[in-house]
């Protein structure tokens, strides 16, 4: 198989065991082409891209707009502040009228859960989901998993555990439903008050001591402390979150073995993870950044080949 | 569907030591001589070729794999994106005379997609190709092999099919197949 069974990338829960191996698959020999002295395809030379953001963001942006570049697609820009949205404009508006300027695909980051499925119901254009609220992020999510398998190679049966601020994160809803579609196992670790209730019901293992976490799983994926989406008091303070739920090199010193610590940034230091262990060995958290364009890569390819 | 027997193992062998020869008149000792085999039979082809020559010329060729996937003129343009092989090319190529290998020369369209590819890594001080057959007539833009196994006329309906024991076969088999006919 060399097709994605669908033409968007909405989240990893309608993706197939299969699509995500494909892109996998695909993906690895991106990674080569971005290593080479000159990396750069032009596989999407005819076609353009709009990375249309309504919330802030670094990395997936430039890692959307490197991936475009590398794979010779024609790109704009498109952040809510500033632009027509603050004016009314809806959604559908104003994907309309750049979808006029003859775009092809849409990178769409967006704080509504649904936004891009919405989108999907009413244009024609391939949407890739670059985060949709508190819902998915499938590219995180499949660069995380790209980064374990590189580690670790098959997935299934490792162990891995999600720890942080679970309610607010798209980065854990999207890595569960990976994960366990590559047939890991996965503990999700945080602040009762920071896990959501429905979390037991996808099958995942739920603790709230950090010891218990990371003596259990072969990877840990810490989340960031959300606190632009935290309207109430989920925990007394930022300090007292890091005392029992922050990862630190005393605590890994602990441990009888070597885990995997991974982060999708941005990192707040000294909150859910220590300086020291975030620059150590363990941390692939470059690693991911640098998977980030090649799996993007991958994604767009597979779903612009797809779209005709 | 009607088969014909281009080359078989025996044919094949011979074949490939006189392509060895041709590249050894051109390219002497080898000094500054790379070879790049196609992805995916190509470097079958280019494997054989690199053994043979360096059997006769006794010493080690570089020889790399150049996958064309994503530099093809047909991406949206086919049912569906075709899956990418490993490219490995452990050499810089800058300055190298380059011999790409393939198994066919059909279109011409591939060998161009190469060309483009081989450029990742460097500007080549020369660029030869090596066809194991050439369907000749049936060029879609202007591109000719320097090396040539066997030339074959061809219509629109008929196919090469390469068979090779690397690819998990009994014995080497080069076919002529035409779906029109019985």
């Amino acid at each position: 198989m060399s097709e994605l069974s669908s033409k968007h990338l909405l989240g990893i829960k309608d993706l197939t065991t299969e699509d995500i191996q494909l892109i996998f698959e695909t993906a690895d020999n991106f990674k080569d082409v971005i290593n080479r002295p000159i990396k750069k395809v032009p596989s999407l030379r005819d076609i353009t891209i709009a990375n249309v953001f309504f919330e802030n963001s670094t990395r997936t942006k430039l890692s959307f707009e490197l991936a475009e570049k590398r794979l010779s697609a024609d790109v704009i820009n498109f952040s809510s502040s500033g632009s027509s949205v603050k004016k009314g404009e809806t959604l559908l508006d104003t994907v309309n009228n750049i979808l006029a300027m003859k775009v092809d695909m849409i990178v769409m980051r967006h704080s509504s859960p649904g936004a891009p499925h919405f989108l999907s119901r009413h244009i024609d254009a391939n949407i890739v989901n670059a985060g949709d609220g508190t819902h998915e992020h499938p590219t995180q999510a499949l660069l995380d998993t790209f980064s374990m398998r590189e580690k670790l190679g098959d997935l299934a049966g490792k162990k891995i555990a999600i720890i942080g601020d679970i309610i607010h994160s798209r980065v854990a809803l999207s890595n569960v439903f990976a994960l366990q579609k590559l047939g890991a196992e996965v503990m999700i670790c945080g602040p009762a008050t920071l896990v959501p209730k429905y979390i037991t019901s996808l099958g995942v293992k739920v603790v709230t001591d950090i010891h218990e976490a990371l003596k259990w799983c072969d990877v840990a994926n810490i989340l960031r402390i959300q606190l632009e989406r935290q309207h109430i008091k989920y925990f007394p303070s930022l300090r007292e979150y890091s005392l029992h739920f922050g990862v630190n090199k005393q605590l890994l010193d602990q441990l009888d073995k070597e885990i995997i610590i991974m982060h999708p940034g941005p990192i707040n230091r000294g909150v859910e993870i220590t300086s020291d262990v975030a620059d150590s060995q363990h941390s692939i958290i470059l690693n991911q950044v640098e998977n980030g364009v090649a799996v993007r890569m991958a994604v767009l390819y597979l779903l612009a080949g797809a779209s005709r | 569907m009607q088969k014909r027997l281009l080359l078989n193992s025996h044919h094949l062998s011979i074949t490939i030591s006189r392509l060895c020869y041709q590249l050894i008149e051109n390219h002497n000792k080898f000094e500054n001589t790379v070879l790049l085999g196609l992805q995916p039979k190509g470097i079958y082809l280019a494997e054989r070729i690199k053994a043979k020559l360096e059997e006769v010329v006794k010493k080690t060729i570089p020889l790399g794999y150049l996958d064309i996937t994503f530099y093809r003129d047909d991406f949206r343009r086919r049912d569906e994106p075709l899956a990418p092989n490993e490219t490995k090319v452990p050499f810089i190529i800058e300055d190298k005379n380059v011999v790409l290998i393939d198994d066919v020369l059909y279109t011409g369209r591939s060998v161009k997609s190469a060309m483009d590819a081989m450029g990742a890594f460097g500007r080549p001080a020369k660029v030869e190709f090596l066809a194991l057959i050439d369907r000749s007539y049936s060029r879609d833009i202007p591109v000719e092999a320097n090396y040539i196994g066997k030339q074959v006329n061809t219509v629109l309906s008929q196919k090469v099919l390469v068979e090779l024991t690397e690819q998990g076969k009994k014995e080497d088999k080069i076919w002529l197949i035409d779906n029109n006919k019985k």
